[in-house]
């Protein structure tokens, strides 16, 4: 598929799981589409021949047990990771293919929230949300700055914390300054990695809905890898099983939730 | 067998030392260069690390007179001792002990700071917010290192001097004046010179060991406090390779 062409949806295998698409993705060019990706660290194979399309304004939860890749799927997306072969065209440009300058314009446009947050501890939260400002929009002031951090920061209920330090915060509070830091570039996809894990399942439903919230406002596609299934039921739009590094199948939450296979239903149990 | 890996695993480690150390020349030059935070980093290296060393060259400075005192009263050139400790300190123990001070809590605070922001994401972080981790975390840490170490040298011979003069005027009475008079004097282009530029060598080491350590540091809380403890003791060692090759050189040279 060029990144040029209508958008697709990739069926699951037959019988799996019933394929309900989204209107507003059918319409859309594609985010994100990943063909053939493969990924191995020496002998040990994480991604074979990776399939999956992500639509624009589109949540596409991966879901998957521990280890099986889903990190690592989405850190070749952002170009942390490199791999071995396939095509990763987000907004049409293919990742790998891409030297430092281009990744960065891209990065611009991706928003990645870590699984342990990566707030830097040794600045402020208004430090944490300034830095990336201030390194992909190198000519803004102060003041456009000042108002940035504080829309970002009362969007994710935490406006009075801007000069408090990271370890002053909770983890559920962390989350949200991780999120918000996300949304300062106003990026066009975000990509969570595991954002309900290590909290309690209040916080957890608070930070799924948060992420919903702001893919409206925002109007982004977001990539969730989860396995917590009531994060994975709040946001997904199409959920997709990563299975034995390939995507096993794809669908909806609702869809999958009544598949008979065993390889799915493990899940919903 | 063992002994082999061992070597292997020492040799790996050179290699990637030298490599990392290419890296950090190839993306030093090259633009953007992250002026405000090399300056940072100059002020929190320079200025957290001088109480420390002033501290040790006062007490290095008074120690060693005390020391030494006895032993030219011996011989009965005890009015010497100004000159003698002059030059010690100047030409060796001042640039090593200093630079070992400075291994001791730049290398290792290099190593943690660095390990702990890669065991939590922080360096991946900022490379998804469009920003060369390498370049504003090493390049600006390493050069910060480079130029603040050869001040502290400079600062901590000053305050082991003045801890000398003290030293001095316990048993005698001499002059401010005097005292500084006759260890200037005494001094010649051998003595100052090659001290002050391995002190550049001692700086650079101790970045370049203290960030490789931490940038390349396992995962795990363990693994950071490896990269600290490692980051001390390689950059100690490598201190002490850089001053003997130093006295080779300025030996061949004859500008002893």
């Amino acid at each position: 598929m060029t990144p040029d062409a209508p958008y697709e949806i990739r069926s699951a295998p037959a019988g799996q799981a019933e394929q309900q698409t989204p209107a507003h993705v059918q319409q859309g060019q594609p985010a994100i589409i990943i063909e053939g990706l493969c990924k191995k660290f020496g002998t040990h194979i994480v991604l074979d021949h990776f399939n999956l399309t992500v639509g624009k304004e589109e949540n596409v939860v991966i879901l998957g047990r521990s280890g099986v890749g889903k990190s690592v799927l989405i850190k070749c997306i952002v170009g942390l990771l490199r791999p071995d072969s396939g095509r990763i065209l987000v907004f049409g440009k293919n990742i790998p293919d891409l030297d430092h300058e281009e990744i960065d314009r891209v990065r611009a446009k991706v928003g990645f929230l870590f699984q342990s947050n990566a707030l830097y501890d040794s600045m402020t939260v208004r430090a944490n949300l300034e830095f990336p400002l201030r390194r992909h929009w190198i000519a803004i002031d102060q003041k456009e700055i000042d108002e940035m951090v504080q829309e970002v920061l009362d969007n994710v209920g935490l406006g009075h914390t801007a000069d408090m330090m990271p370890e002053e915060l909770s983890g559920g509070m962390r989350k949200r300054i991780a999120l918000a830091r996300t949304l300062i570039l106003k990026p066009e996809i975000i990509l969570y990695d595991e954002p309900t894990t290590g909290l309690d399942p209040v916080t957890g439903r608070e930070i799924s809905r948060l992420i919903v919230e702001m893919q409206k406002k925002y109007h982004t596609a977001s990539m969730i890898i989860s396995h917590d299934m009531g994060c994975v039921k709040t946001t997904a739009d199409r959920v997709a099983l990563l299975i034995d590094g390939k995507c096993y199948t794809e669908g909806t939450y609702d869809a999958l939730k009544r598949s008979n296979d065993k390889n799915i239903a493990q899940f919903f149990e | 067998m063992a002994s082999t890996s061992k070597f292997q695993a020492f040799l790996t480690e050179t290699g990637d030392i030298a490599r990392f150390t290419g890296r950090y020349f190839v993306q030093g030059v090259r633009p953007r260069f992250e002026i405000g935070e090399l300056l940072r980093q100059c002020f929190l290296i320079g200025y957290n690390s001088f109480p420390l060393v002033g501290l040790t060259g006062f007490i290095m400075g008074l120690v060693l007179t005390m020391q030494l005192r006895p032993s030219l009263v011996d011989y009965g050139v005890e009015s010497q001792l100004p000159v003698m400790v002059g030059v010690a300190i100047v030409r060796e123990i001042g640039p090593v002990i200093t630079a070992l001070i400075f291994a001791g809590k730049i290398a290792s605070s290099m190593g943690a700071e660095l390990g702990s922001m890669k065991v939590t994401e922080q360096i991946d972080a900022m490379e998804v917010s469009g920003t060369n981790p390498f370049k504003y975390l090493v390049v600006t840490r390493v050069a910060a290192s480079t130029l603040m170490l050869p001040i502290l040298v400079i600062l901590g011979d000053t305050i082991a001097l003045l801890g000398s003069f003290i030293g001095v005027n316990i048993r005698a009475n001499t002059s401010f004046t005097l005292f500084f008079r006759q260890i200037v004097n005494s001094f010649n282009f051998g003595d100052v010179l090659p001290a002050y530029i391995k002190t550049y060598f001692f700086g650079f080491a101790v970045g370049i060991i203290g960030c490789y350590k931490g940038y390349y540091s396992k995962k795990g809380t363990e693994g950071v406090g490896r990269a600290a403890n490692s980051a001390v003791v390689m950059s100690s060692i490598l201190i002490f390779i850089i001053d003997l090759i130093a006295v080779q050189i300025t030996d061949l040279l004859g500008i002893n």
